[in-house]
């Protein structure tokens, strides 16, 4: 038993039932709403810092509420409220409804609860570990990153934990509830020498439970850390213009994320304003490619049992054999393209409106020998870690940050190269895909994604890519 | 409004106390309340309409030299209570470090000493959702009806919102701030070749009601720019010059935020470390961080400590004259707080800008156009390919071709890079066009050279 419960919980001093959640719900569709929902939310989360050889650092914050949503056509009504007291929670039913300005409220029909099958079970939350054990896990992150190599002049070493339990009830009969537990730990160092720096990090985790560092220990992390910098040390300037580029498998399943996964959200397309838009059945990659959204991988960081409007999320299969196949749903999306919802719709917390969002977006393996990849290229670059991308819906431009990556010359690795930017444009570089590997990997859980405002963990994973032309912008010309 | 002031006082009061009574040598609570009106408009029509309020409690404590912080929004007594055990179990596990402790408490300013800074419009709090909306359809409409070319739109987004926060704290700081934001955004889309889609926007946003643009020309010119992006094509790899709209200007002027902070400088994560009195930029540089512009975004009347606000110069004509401290960072550097602590509604405290600002030169930014024979006007960026460390910087441009002083054609997916060291050095051109939208920001400047890499 956990010290922290939801206080909407069975027994939980502001406890929600069915019955509760009903009466609510019929407040909210009292000015004649279409839909309304509720969406109960309990997080607690922990954040270590371990710097200078001591965890200088340590905090723990609580937070509950609820955010009532009433949808009246296109419309969305919302409200939200931290005070869990019927009088608030009426009041912000009320606030929401008021999107509808008719009368005539439709019953909201009798609500039945469901139980999904978790992907991620956990023997126990690591927010009911000691403490202690959260600081003596930094700590041999830091010993072995100072025990790596004698360059390493600081090293920082994080733990972050969080459990968010979450109550939904839907006018159209949804009453679920889902436990999500997550963790991240993180190591970055500072190697030095000569006058010269560098840093490097390493970070992983994902819904699971302490047994993740039974996989993958801290001191995996800190040596890995330390590896990153001290390549990076004698990393060379990059070379800028277009050439090929080789991605590493793994976290390069952000250029995915970037240049397929958001223009198929599917928000963007019922609004028109995405470039996939009007393009299923049409051919948007090489037929090498096949990508779908995967929610039910066990553990993994973009993994969820329902998604944040009461649904459970299966494979929702997006490009196949280079073909659109579909896009990701949410509730209010696959009403207008008269689809399943696929269980795509996700908020940061209560406070915040579903939209359709990622999971875990993965590009499947492919036929290539990966060392025949890299062969294969007479010059480029080789992408082995990233530091984040972003793309520009309307048009598909998009771009990734490259913390180590190295010159492919004569088809093989040569020197490291800064840290540059790689741009393309989406559906031309999923065209430009020329060669997939048959080592598909998925990221470690460290990737948070961010869409207007609103921050949800997700996940990536690819095999390795080789992409015939891309504009690699290094400070190199020629 | 001074009643309510004092009640978010109380409760900080009550907060710091119950701390003391569980044990804490030193208390600081922190006491955030909010109430926001968000909505959004899109092909005429009201697509969101989102109002809430909020409360929250951030508490950092010390047991002799260990620290903690905890964070709630369950204001229940048994929540409250928790949230304050959290802050003392959390506490007794961190480990002594010989810089920590809270200010000075000769330093801290006082209530009655704290300027009048204009933060505050009760008019923000009177906008209603159809008010609101209605603001937001006509900087739509003024978008759609500007040009045919205008086919689609991303919405319109009007936002108010009020936010007030109490610091208390055991050495005997006791005081609270509001401030006010009001913002109209307008997002159109237009088609292009090859299906591709432009989409670009435009915004105001002031904490002062009547000081936002009027809706009509927010539209305007989200439209013009919209439009200015149709045909936008790749250029060829080579040197130029480059140009930096206000828009794009201010992130460059946020990375240097990140390397003059106090917290990177301690922790060696900057390249800017030892860096102090030596040439960092061209001499047409100098960047200020001052939180007490009258209605400034950034503005606040004392730090996230209760040191009394004061106007820092950064970068004094190239020359690097301080970094942005508060009392942790200031000790392990061996140097004073700059009073620039800024303290999160979760009770964390770390060094921050207030309102960050290049100061703006003298010509027109016509004429900052007119000099410059060749480059890259850049109006957009994307990405995160910056290392503090080693100030490498690459990122993702879009924007305009000059030739012989002037706009040629739009330009996009293209990249820039060039050490940022090397970029504020080579800043040749400053002109005046300061706008304080957001609170760091710069007028339009040039930097001489940069890698572009396209085709």
């Amino acid at each position: 038993m956990s010290r922290y419960c939801a206080p909407f919980a069975a027994g939980g001093p502001a406890e929600v039932d069915a019955a509760l959640a009903r009466r609510l719900l019929a407040l909210a569709l009292a000015r004649g709403g279409d839909y309304a929902d509720l969406f109960y939310e309990y997080d607690v989360s922990g954040s270590y810092a371990y710097e200078e050889g001591i965890l200088k650092a340590a905090g723990r914050s609580v937070s509950a509420g609820l955010g009532v949503r009433v949808q009246k056509g296109d419309a969305t009504g919302y409200a939200y409220v931290e005070d869990l007291s019927i009088e608030a929670m009426e009041h912000a039913a009320r606030t929401a409804a008021q999107i509808a300005d008719g009368g005539g409220a439709p019953e909201p029909v009798g609500l039945v609860a469901i139980d999904p099958a978790s992907r991620y079970v956990v023997e126990r939350l690591s927010l009911d570990l000691p403490g202690e054990d959260k600081r003596a896990l930094l700590a041999r992150a830091d010993a072995a990153a100072r025990a790596a190599d004698s360059r390493v002049s600081r090293v920082e070493a994080s733990f972050a934990e969080q459990v968010r339990e979450i109550l939904i009830a839907t006018s159209d009969g949804l009453f679920v509830r889902d436990l999500q537990p997550l963790l991240r730990i993180g190591v970055r160092v500072i190697v030095e020498v000569d006058g010269k720096r560098q840093a490097g990090s390493s970070g992983g985790g994902g819904r699971t439970g302490w047994d993740y560092f039974a996989g993958k220990t801290p001191e995996d992390h800190a040596r890995e850390a330390v590896r990153q910098a001290l390549v990076m040390l004698d990393a060379r300037e990059a070379p800028a213009g277009e050439m090929d580029v080789v991605l590493a498998p793994g976290d390069s399943g952000i250029l995915l994320h970037e240049a397929v996964g958001h223009g198929l959200e599917a928000d963007f397309n019922r609004k028109k304003t995405s470039n996939y838009s009007d393009r299923v059945g049409e051919r948007v990659a090489s037929e090498l490619c096949t990508v779908v959204d995967d929610a039910t991988l066990a553990n993994s960081r973009g993994s969820i049992n329902v998604d944040d409007e009461g649904r459970v999320p299966e494979q929702a299969l997006l490009i196949e054999q280079g073909i659109l196949r579909g896009y990701m749903q949410d509730r209010q999306s696959s009403a207008f393209f008269h689809v399943a919802p696929t269980g795509n719709g996700r908020r940061e917390s209560f406070k915040s409106h579903p939209m359709p969002r990622m999971t875990n977006t993965l590009l499947y393996a492919g036929p290539h020998d990966p060392e025949e990849i890299v062969k294969s290229v007479e010059r480029g670059v080789y992408a082995s870690k990233f530091g984040g991308g972003q793309v520009d819906i309307s048009n598909g431009d998009f771009v990734f940050s490259l913390t180590e990556g190295y010159l492919i010359e004569g088809g093989k690795l040569t020197a490291p190269l800064k840290g540059v930017n790689l741009i393309g444009n989406g559906p031309d570089v999923m065209r430009k895909v020329t060669m997939l590997g048959r080592d598909m990997e998925l990221s470690d859980g460290i990737w948070t994604c961010g869409k207007e405002g609103q921050s949800v963990p997700v996940g990536v994973g690819c095999p390795t890519v080789k992409i015939s032309g891309m504009t690699v912008g290094g400070t190199q010309i020629g | 409004m001074a009643d309510h002031d004092s009640e978010l006082i109380e409760l900080g009061r009550r907060v710091v106390e119950r701390a003391r009574q569980k044990g804490a040598d030193v208390a600081e609570a922190v006491v955030s309340e909010g109430s926001h009106l968000s909505t959004k408009v899109r092909l005429g029509e009201p697509e969101l309409v989102e109002e809430a309020g909020s409360r929250a409690l951030g508490l950092r404590v010390m047991l002799g030299q260990q620290v903690a912080v905890s964070y709630t929004s369950d204001l229940t007594d048994r929540g409250v209570e928790r949230f304050v055990e959290d802050a003392l179990e959390l506490a007794r596990l961190s480990q002594p470090d010989e810089h920590a402790g809270p200010p000075d408490p000769s330093l801290l300013s006082r209530r009655e000493d704290h300027p009048e800074l204009r933060l505050y419009d009760a008019a923000v709090g009177t906008v209603d959702a159809g008010t609101a909306l209605a603001h937001a359809k006509a900087g739509e409409a003024a978008a759609r009806e500007a040009d045919a070319r205008i086919t689609n739109s991303e919405g319109a987004t009007f936002t108010r919102a009020a936010g007030s926060k109490a610091l208390v704290t055991s050495g005997g700081f006791a005081a609270a701030s509001r401030g006010t934001y009001a913002s109209l955004s307008v997002h159109p889309v237009a088609d292009d070749a090859d299906g591709k889609k432009r989409s670009g926007y435009y915004w105001t946003a002031r904490r002062h009601l009547a000081e936002l643009l009027p809706d009509a020309d927010v539209g305007r010119e989200a439209a013009r720019r919209t439009l200015a992006k149709l045909g936008a094509r790749k250029v060829e790899t080579q040197e130029c010059a480059v140009v930096f709209d206000p828009d794009v200007g201010r992130s460059i002027l946020g990375l240097l935020a990140g390397c003059i902070n106090g917290g990177a400088i301690w922790r060696r994560s900057s390249y800017l470390v030892d860096k102090l009195g030596e040439r960092v930029a061209s001499d047409l540089v100098t960047v200020t961080d001052d939180p007490l512009i009258a209605g400034g975004p950034g503005s606040r009347p004392f730090d996230g400590e209760g040191l009394a606000s004061r106007r820092n110069v950064v970068v004094e004509n190239g020359i690097l004259k301080s970094y942005l401290l508060d009392t942790y960072a200031g000790r392990k550097l061996g140097m004073p707080s700059t009073a620039s602590a800024s303290r999160g509604a979760s009770g964390g405290v770390g060094p921050s800008t207030t309102n960050f600002v290049l100061t703006p030169g003298a010509m027109s930014p016509e004429a900052l156009l007119a000099s410059t024979p060749r480059g890259l006007y850049v109006t957009e960026m994307m990405g995160f390919g910056f290392n503090a460390v080693t100030g490498d910087f690459s990122r993702g441009a879009a924007g305009f071709w000059i030739e012989g002083g002037e706009k040629t054609f739009p330009v996009s997916e293209v990249t820039i890079s060039l050490n940022l060291h090397a970029m504020l050095e080579g800043i040749d051109a400053v002109a005046d066009d300061l706008d304080l939208r957001t609170s760091v920001a710069t007028p339009t400047f040039r930097v001489r050279a940069m890698t572009l890499a396209g085709r």
